[in-house]
């Protein structure tokens, strides 16, 4: 293959590694940016999502598109319930101590992994796309598959956009992320937006898992690498920062597509990991954070 | 009204009130004064439930609401402008109004109500609040707690930093409020402000009422000023 067909087959890849990297690390962020929680269990919020959507289409009968489907609606919502659950039981009891609940979501992220283990086992599982779509370039057929799940990124990232911009719920959770005390001096019920913030983060990495799970496979330890790249991806962009999330995730996405392609996956993580220094070292605050 | 009684609170095993006991009647400014550190701006998060007081009583109309959880206080009709006034920086004027009007479900007719007390504030609705001067913040942080159309009202040094027309203008609205019934509880430090507005005086000291006495008829130079403000 050409050059050129070569590059464009690389981006493609990015672009679908961006999507879904976005969408986990932008719940990532919001949980950061409105909490003030480093979720360390975020990776592990999208594992239960995969094996979960594993369980789901197993389980589901018809054909494919109809458990996927019933999947990317109950396992976000069961993941957030999860979340939801963890947030009132433990985080809120810790008083959203910042060290405090890094510990408590490392031990959360144990607990979610075991249990996958023990209910799920070891074994990685595939799940099956809901269609089989074959876009054929000049150069090369692509999955359609894969552009199906850019353009739903695509369109929940604008759902979230919204939400927070031009709803009432997004008011109250700024509001919240601004001040809390002075927040609960006007009715907001910060404890209850707190868990739904933990639900919807959680959810956004379920919602990835159950896109990402017919091209990769549903696996108890996968929540490392995107818990990994989140960081990376909210640390360039900025802490509680959705715009840098957003930008830092097409960034990372993108080259992580390409350089895999034409180097190696490894070369495209030591890279990251080289800007994330460089971002630690010269803007601390990531591109789009506020100081400190 | 909004009664105190023996209200004892603090900060972890600090404690800073001491048997404080306030009553602040409809339709009056009651000032309190005191020392930094006497425990002013503690009673007035105590009373919004931010801090919990470990005994004693507080109740508005004769509802106790010193169990009540932060976010519930603000819903039985109290508004509050806290010290440094404490806005959603980030976020416009319009917006602080809407969280203000959320409080209690209030809608267009309070906030146009509210924006008319503060026209200053009609002109710059979608400019973002940090971006406004000190004085339209605190018109801001006033109008955002009118907006809960409060029984009672607590303000935390609301003319700190102001420049006098400001300072002016928030006096002017305090009093029209008092005709409206408001219960004012004003934590200031300025005695001018506080001759000109209040109804009654209550000094703290060590965090309890020393002294409670009516403000009419008294001067610049009663003694209370010098012994428990070190004016």
């Amino acid at each position: 293959m050409d050059f050129g067909p070569y590059l464009l087959l690389a981006l493609m890849e990015g672009t679908v590694m961006a999507a879904v990297l976005a969408l986990t690390a932008v719940g990532l962020s919001l949980v950061f940016g409105v909490m003030r929680v480093v979720n360390v269990a975020h990776g592990e919020f999208l594992m239960l999502g995969a094996v979960l959507a594993w369980f789901v289409t197993h389980y589901v009968p018809g054909p494919p598109v109809v458990g996927f489907a019933v999947a990317l609606v109950v396992c976000p919502l069961i993941v957030g319930g999860i979340a939801a659950l963890s947030d009132t039981l433990i985080l809120k009891r810790l008083n959203y101590d910042p060290e405090a609940t890094i510990v408590a979501t490392i031990g959360l992220s144990y607990i979610f992994q075991q249990a996958a283990l023990s209910f799920y086992g070891p074994d990685a599982r595939p799940v099956e796309a809901p269609f089989n779509l074959r876009i054929q370039f000049p150069w090369f057929g692509y999955s359609g598959y894969k552009i199906a799940v850019v353009l739903a990124a695509i369109v929940i990232l604008l759902a979230i956009w919204l939400l927070m911009t031009r709803t009432r719920a997004g008011l109250i959770m700024r509001a919240t992320q601004l001040d809390r005390d002075t927040a609960r001096a006007f009715g907001i019920n910060v404890d209850r937006v707190y868990a739904a913030v933990f639900a919807l983060g959680a959810g956004l990495a379920a919602i990835a898992a159950v896109l990402i799970v017919p091209i990769q496979q549903a696996h108890y330890l996968m929540g490392h690498d995107p818990l990994l790249l989140s960081f990376i991806v909210v640390i360039i962009g900025g802490l509680g920062s959705l715009r840098g999330t957003l930008l830092a995730a097409v960034v990372i996405g993108l080259s992580d597509g390409v350089i895999s392609v034409f180097f190696s996956p490894t070369l495209a993580k030591i890279l990251a990991t080289l800007l994330v220094a460089m971002v630690l070292v010269f803007r601390p605050q990531g591109l789009f954070g506020a100081k400190p | 009204m909004l009664q105190l009684q023996n209200v004892h609170a603090g900060y972890g095993n600090v404690q800073v009130l001491r048997a404080l006991s306030l009553t602040a009647k409809a339709g009056e400014v009651t000032c309190v004064m005191g020392r930094n550190g006497a425990g002013k701006s503690t009673m007035l998060r105590t009373i919004m439930g931010q801090i919990r007081a470990s005994a004693g009583s507080i109740t508005l109309n004769g509802t106790p609401i010193h169990g009540l959880p932060a976010h519930e206080v603000p819903r039985h009709g109290i508004g509050y402008v806290p010290q440094g006034r404490r806005l959603f920086s980030e976020l416009t004027v319009a917006q602080n109004i809407e969280i203000g009007l959320m409080t209690r479900k209030k809608g267009a007719a309070t906030r146009d109500h509210v924006l008319s007390l503060f026209p200053r504030l009609r002109e710059r609705l979608s400019q973002r609040a940090s971006t406004l001067s000190g004085g339209e913040q605190q018109m801001l942080a006033i109008a955002r707690a009118l907006c809960l159309e409060p029984a009672v009202l607590l303000l935390d040094e609301p003319t700190e930093g102001l420049q006098p027309s400001m300072i002016t203008l928030i006096r002017e609205t305090l009093l029209a409020l008092k005709s409206t019934g408001v219960a004012t509880v004003l934590v200031e430090q300025r005695v001018d402000a506080v001759l000109a507005m209040a109804d009654q005086i209550a000094f703290i000291t060590a965090g309890t009422v020393a002294e409670t006495i009516p403000a009419k008829g008294l001067s610049h130079t009663a003694s209370q000023f010098q012994k428990y403000v070190g004016i």
